[in-house]
């Protein structure tokens, strides 16, 4: 058995809120005063605040000790390994944020360094083209539910150009959540279709839901059970025939990297998560960043601005068209996480790339051969970057998949994705990722199996996990029935606060 | 580089386990004819020393541009923070018991955002302050049955963009610019007076994009008609010197918050933010923090109100949006937390005194300076091209060319200055105008 105690690491500290330490005058830092300060009587009165504004009133130690204490209630992927399934949690190389950071004073109305910008950002697109067998691409989503709402625009645009009117999108059982909420924003109805026993979608099932009204298929391949759609080469004849669009949830690219093509499936547009497959960090949620891939056919509706050379071989950006779903962005989407997907792709190569998929497939296959012992495997489809296992042998003792996700918050690991995809019951969805050290892989497959003999020993001893991290088990109820959102909320609601 | 630890060894050792001789046998449930043979005719792979010579960008020596992202002083302490791993290569924060770190620190950025906007509370943030404008819209639509979405056409033409994008196939939503006046470059009372009605959200950019500071106190009477009514702060250091958007009674305060702690960046990331009032905070689009107690009865924060989100209720979500800008805004708590009430104030000062600085000079050069409204750190000037050409080539960016933007404002140029730039950066300027 592991033991507990010689992995667990984080310190039992509970931080005060910044706002208590907050007395007037603490704050002594010099801000740049290059100027002569102006009286403002230009501007109307009871148009100024006559109070400072309202924020703590901190020294500068104050402030570094306490989000450096915060921080470390905190785990991340330099800590160990992350296993969540479909977020692709693989390390974040340094270099790629020394690289991003090489534009942070630049802006981005500044066309001398634009230019050299721009040309990279086309390097890029040419980049993410081949590895995708795309046509064309943009690169303004700033995540990947944002890709998605613009890749549904492109697909709305392009019917009504058609004069077409369709309002349905299928999408698997097996989907991921922002699926539906994205084509509801871009105006579509969607419809759900069961993806059957096998764990991949039949293109017979398709057949019946296939009418026309549809105007795309949204599907992610391989999907969140980890299986590729085998017939994903017959669907898309079935869809095309139809005269709708099959679109594809990139999220899991990286079990695919250099292995296989969605443009060569029949893919008519697709979405990347640069914060997933080309290793940018999540920023405990966010910037990440969502470039959309398409097909020629689809190239006239990317969204603004685009990046087209001039007479010289410059390049400049175009602000117009006629045929564009518009802008999505006010900015330049998440330029600086692009650069860093860009250093990655540059550093791997060719080569590089196509050893992501092969060695986080062979990962994944390992921790699935150890684990399929001792958990049940609902699916028996061979898999690649992730697969599901089930609480079903563990929930005969008491123990649920919650349970034994504290239970490895317990021995200082970070939990893979639960009850996820929805398909699944108790579902425990594990993706290693490439860039886990064997020994890593091998830890967290004898912490699993030391849970799996807990569960069956001792199952009692759950219910109290996690007791060693910085907080236990949290009332989340609580939360949403009193919505506690600020610290003047905390301040008005004393009454049912706790004081520790 | 490849980032992958796996030896010949450890790869024989895997396959063992697996009980496989070659790892090709993995890949054969991709059907053949999709089965990649060629290799990907992508750059690289190259060391990081070629890495590096690889990303080199010259810029502008002075920049005056602003008009939705700026440059402002960033204390040493933001990098420093923000780039412990703890934080930068966590998740989302779904795990509560191992994430306290980021949902404390958004939890204090939420408060400080409700606090300088005097709203009831924040989310934990927006891609930018474009989406924020354009969920705020759909969150009116679906909130009050709006039916015409006014903006003001002073709001920056970028954001009119992204509403226009995201509202497009609402077929029956009339979206309308409400004129700004000629003269003080402020909204036209007059004309937005028959534009607003109970089925109509406004929306209205403080101060507006050529820098004017808007009358919201007669602008927040003429829209008390108006079913839903928000204020887009895009410069977000303008909270540090006007009065609080929230006093005027709006339902949201929507807009950028990159000025905190965040740099231009070429154009992103940038941290849009959206602050509302108790009626809508269960509607609000995108993640948000709650106070909560662990099962020992201690403080402790969590993701709540998940009900709303995508991975519940799906299609039927307030919001699409599931990564959002989580860095940004823990750069903004860090830089809040490290200027303080008295830094913020003073560089809302600084800002508001070094653009009235130049426009003093740029009057007394003769160019003409074309609004008469009072502003906070922008203003608009007429310059041609040939004398922005002429500052450009001596590595001065005098502003933002904004004739496209707006053809009725020919040679039109919205010109920034910010605590960044310097009385010889103004100097040169001028000697070169």
């Amino acid at each position: 058995m592991h033991d507990r105690k010689a992995i667990t690491g984080f310190p039992l500290v509970v931080e005060p809120l910044l706002s208590t330490m907050s007395k007037e005058g603490k704050n002594t830092r010099r801000m740049p005063a290059p100027f002569e300060e102006y009286p403002l009587d230009d501007i109307k009165k009871d148009m100024i605040n006559n109070d400072l504004p309202l924020i703590p009133d901190v020294s500068e130690v104050e402030t570094v000790r306490h989000f450096t204490r915060l921080s470390r209630l905190n785990y991340g992927i330099d800590d160990g390994i992350y296993p969540l399934g479909s977020c692709t949690m693989k390390y974040n190389p340094k270099i790629c944020e020394e690289i991003a950071s090489r534009v942070k004073d630049i802006h981005p109305a500044d066309k001398k360094a634009m230019v050299d910008i721009l040309r990279i950002l086309i390097d890029l697109s040419k980049n993410f083209e081949e590895i995708c067998g795309m046509d064309a691409s943009t690169l303004w989503g700033a995540a990947g539910a944002h890709g998605e709402l613009t890749g549904m625009l492109i697909i709305k645009k392009a019917l009504e150009t058609k004069g077409e009117v369709r309002s349905k999108v299928l999408i698997p059982d097996t989907a991921h959540g922002t699926n539906p909420a994205s084509c509801a924003i871009a105006g579509f109805n969607t419809v759900q279709i069961p993806s059957g026993k096998n764990g991949y979608l039949k293109a017979s099932t398709l057949k019946d839901y296939i009418d026309h009204d549809v105007a795309a298929l949204m599907i992610t391949n391989p999907n969140t059970l980890g299986i590729f759609e085998q017939e994903i080469a017959c669907i898309a004849e079935l869809i095309h025939n139809n005269g709708s669009y099959l679109y594809m949830d990139g999220a899991n690219l990286n079990a695919i990297l250099g292995t296989s093509r969605p443009g060569d499936m029949g893919v008519d547009c697709l979405h990347l998560n640069l914060h997933k497959t080309f290793a940018s960090p999540h920023g405990g949620g966010g910037p990440g960043s969502g470039p959309v891939l398409v097909k020629r056919q689809l190239s006239p509706y990317l969204p603004l601005p685009w990046i087209t050379p001039d007479k010289k071989g410059l390049y400049k950006l175009k602000w117009d068209s006629p045929t564009s779903i518009g802008r999505i962005h006010s900015g330049m989407g998440n330029l600086a996480v692009l650069l860093k997907a860009f250093a990655y792709i540059l550093s791997l190569g060719p080569d590089g790339l196509k050893e992501v998929s092969r060695v986080a497939t062979l990962n994944a296959n390992y921790l699935k051969a150890r684990l399929s012992k001792s958990f049940d495997l609902p699916y028996n489809t061979p898999t690649l970057h992730e697969f599901v296992l089930t609480d079903k042998y563990q929930k005969a003792h008491g123990v649920t998949t919650m349970d034994m996700a504290k239970a490895l918050i317990e021995f200082g690991i970070h939990p893979p994705t639960v009850y996820f995809p929805l398909v699944v019951n108790g579902a425990i969805m594990i993706e290693p990722t490439e860039t886990e050290p064997l020994a890593e892989l091998k830890r967290f497959a004898d912490v699993m199996e030391t849970i799996a003999i807990m569960a069956k020993d001792s199952p009692h001893v759950f219910k109290n996990m996690p007791s060693t991290s910085p907080v236990c088990r949290l009332d989340e109820v609580w939360a949403a029935r009193h919505l506690i959102l600020t610290w003047n909320m905390i301040e008005s609601n004393k009454k049912v606060v706790v004081s520790k | 580089m490849s980032f992958i630890a796996l030896n010949q060894e450890g790869k024989k050792e895997i396959l063992d386990t697996i009980g496989i001789k070659d790892e090709d046998e993995l890949f054969e449930t991709i059907p053949a004819p999709l089965r990649y043979k060629g290799r990907l005719n992508t750059q690289g792979p190259l060391d990081e020393e070629s890495l590096r010579a690889r990303f080199r960008f010259r810029a502008h020596d002075i920049v005056f541009a602003g008009g939705g992202i700026y440059n402002h002083h960033i204390p040493a302490v933001v990098d420093a923070i923000a780039s412990r791993q703890e934080f930068y290569t966590a998740y989302t924060p779904y795990q509560p018991e191992i994430s306290q770190g980021t949902l404390q620190a958004i939890f204090e950025y939420q408060s400080m955002m409700a606090s300088l906007t005097n709203m009831y509370a924040s989310n934990a943030s927006m891609y930018d302050g474009a989406t924020a404008l354009a969920e705020a819209a759909i969150m009116a639509i679906r909130a009050k049955g709006i039916k015409k979405v006014v903006v003001t056409r002073a709001t920056n033409p970028a954001y009119r963009a992204v509403i226009k994008a995201y509202l497009q196939f609402n077929y029956d939503i009339d979206l309308q610019d409400a004129p700004f006046n000629n003269k003080s470059g402020q909204v036209d009372l007059d004309l937005l007076k028959d534009m607003v009605s109970s089925d109509t959200a406004f929306f209205i950019q403080q101060p507006n994009f050529f820098g004017i500071i808007e009358p919201m106190d007669e602008i927040s009477q003429i829209v008390k008609m108006a079913g839903f009514w928000g204020i887009i702060v895009t410069e977000a250091i303008s909270l540090g010197l006007l009065r609080p958007p929230g006093t005027f009674g709006p339902d949201v305060v929507v807009g950028e918050a990159q000025s905190f702690g965040n740099p231009p960046n070429a154009g992103g990331p940038l941290l849009g933010f959206f602050c509302t009032t108790k009626e809508y905070i269960r509607r609000m689009p995108g993640r948000i923090v709650g106070l909560s107690k662990d099962s020992s009865g201690r403080k402790a924060f969590c993701l709540t109100l998940a009900t709303r989100e995508q991975h519940i209720r799906r299609e039927k979500a307030t919001s699409n949006i599931c990564s959002n800008q989580g860095l940004c805004a823990l750069r903004a708590a860090i830089y809040l937390s490290a200027i303080g009430p008295k830094g913020l104030r003073n560089i809302a000062i600084q800002c508001a005194s070094g653009a009235r600085s130049l426009m003093k000079l740029i009057k007394g050069k003769g160019i003409d300076v074309i609004f008469s409204g009072p502003i906070f750190n922008e203003f608009v000037a007429r310059v041609d091209d040939a004398r922005i050409k002429a500052l450009e080539e001596n590595g001065i960016l005098p502003g933002i060319r904004i004739e496209d933007l707006y053809p009725e404002i020919p040679d039109g140029i919205l010109i920034t200055v910010t605590e960044m730039n310097t009385k010889k950066d103004l100097k040169c300027m001028i000697e070169r105008l």
